[in-house]
This record gives C-alpha cells, structure tokens and sequence, in this order.
C-alpha cells in the first residue's frame, strides 16, 4: 500500500468516524436536559465542524478550506462566550427557573 | 521516500484524530452531568482537532496551508480552556449542581459564586 492510498483510504475512515462523533453531539444537543448542556454541544459541534474541514482539505487539495476552518474557530469560541455569558444574564434576572437535578446513572 | 512517509504520518494523525473526536462526543454523551462533559468536550475534543490539523499540515505540502493549520492548532488551545472555564462558571453561578456521585466539590461552601 503506497502513501497516498493509505492517506485516501484514512481520510474515508475518518469521515466516517467524525460523522458518527456529529450525530452522538447531535443527540446531546437535543436532550439537553439544561441551557449549558446545550451550549457545550454547539461549542462541540463547531469543533467538529473544523476537524472536517480539515479533512475535505486535505482531501481536495484546496488550501482556502483552511482559511475557513480558521474562521469558525473564531466564530465558535465568541458565540460560547457570548452564550455563556448569557446564562450568567438570564440567572441575574431572576428568569431561570429551577434548573433539574443531573441524573445518576445507575 | 519523505513524501511517502509524510503522507503516512498524515493519514495516522487523521485516524487518531477522528477517534478522538468520537471519543469526546461519547464521553458528552455518557457521562452523569455538566462539568464531567466539559472534560470530555474540551481536553478530548482538542487532542482530536488538533491532531486532525497537524495532520493537514504534514500533508499538505505547501508552506502557506501548514502555516495556517498550525496557527489554527495555536489559537484552539489557547481559546478552548478559556471559553470551557467560563461555561462551567457560568453554569454554578446559575445554579446548576454536580452530580451526587461528586466526591469533592470545593466551592460547595461557597454561597455566592459572580461572573
């Protein structure tokens, strides 16, 4: 097996793997169960996100798609901040409700 | 003969990467509440990305690409601890507690945790 056939077939693989890491976050964003839970899967996901970028790059040999992923580092790191910035809001304001106790596995 | 061995040590960093990256979103998705997830999002989800971008810029064989993969690497390990860290603040000053398997917790006798 040459370099590049090993290069291809790993990129494949991890596609696959990274695809399968999205629908697990997916599946933890949508139960929640509260605000920070949620907050932490969006900041996941854009991680995520870059990891496959990355790999479309070095797939495809277009450098630009760097450039992109560079960007939504930036995005993911300000929105987190800004969204957790925003629970310690919605907690001055008295709004929040009673947040649930975490489950205990059994 | 470098190319091909580069092109070997890429296609691992991306494998490993990857497996990281399941790694982290079956440890959100497993463990008992926030603060455990937040290990497992940041410190797992970083060694994956990171090694995923090293991966690129063995790869990629040009100066400009591997310049900004690694500066990418940079700018996620000093920014993923820091936006983790306020997330888990922001989070007990909300009110949310860890789980009741949590041996130690040292802000318990705390009484009012601010931003």
């Amino acid at each position: 097996m040459t370099g590049a056939t090993f290069l291809d077939v790993s990129e494949n693989l991890a596609l696959v793997l990274l695809g399968a890491a999205v629908a697990l976050v997916l599946w933890r964003l949508f139960s929640g169960p509260t605000l920070p839970d949620r907050i932490m899967a969006l900041d996941l996901l854009t991680t995520l996100a870059v990891s496959i970028i990355g790999v479309l790059a070095l797939r495809s040999g277009v450098g630009l798609l760097i450039d992109i992923a560079l960007a939504l580092c930036l995005v993911g790191f300000v929105s987190t901040i800004a969204l957790a910035r925003f629970v310690l809001a919605r907690h001055a304001l008295h709004e929040i409700a009673a947040l649930p106790e975490p489950s205990v596995p059994p | 003969m470098i190319a091909e061995i580069l092109q070997y040590v890429a296609g691992g960093a991306v494998l490993l990467g990857a497996t990281f990256s399941l790694l982290a979103a079956l440890g959100i998705l497993r463990f008992p509440d926030l603060y455990t997830r937040l290990h497992a999002a940041t410190k797992a989800g970083l060694v994956g990305v990171g090694t995923v971008l090293l991966g690129v810029a063995c790869a990629s064989f040009d100066g400009a690409v591997a310049v900004r993969s690694l500066g990418g690497v940079i700018f996620l390990v000093l920014t993923s601890p820091v936006s983790a860290h306020l997330l888990a603040r922001a989070a007990y000053a909300a009110g949310l507690r860890p789980a009741h398997i949590t041996v130690v917790n040292v802000l318990a006798k705390e009484t009012d945790i601010k931003s």
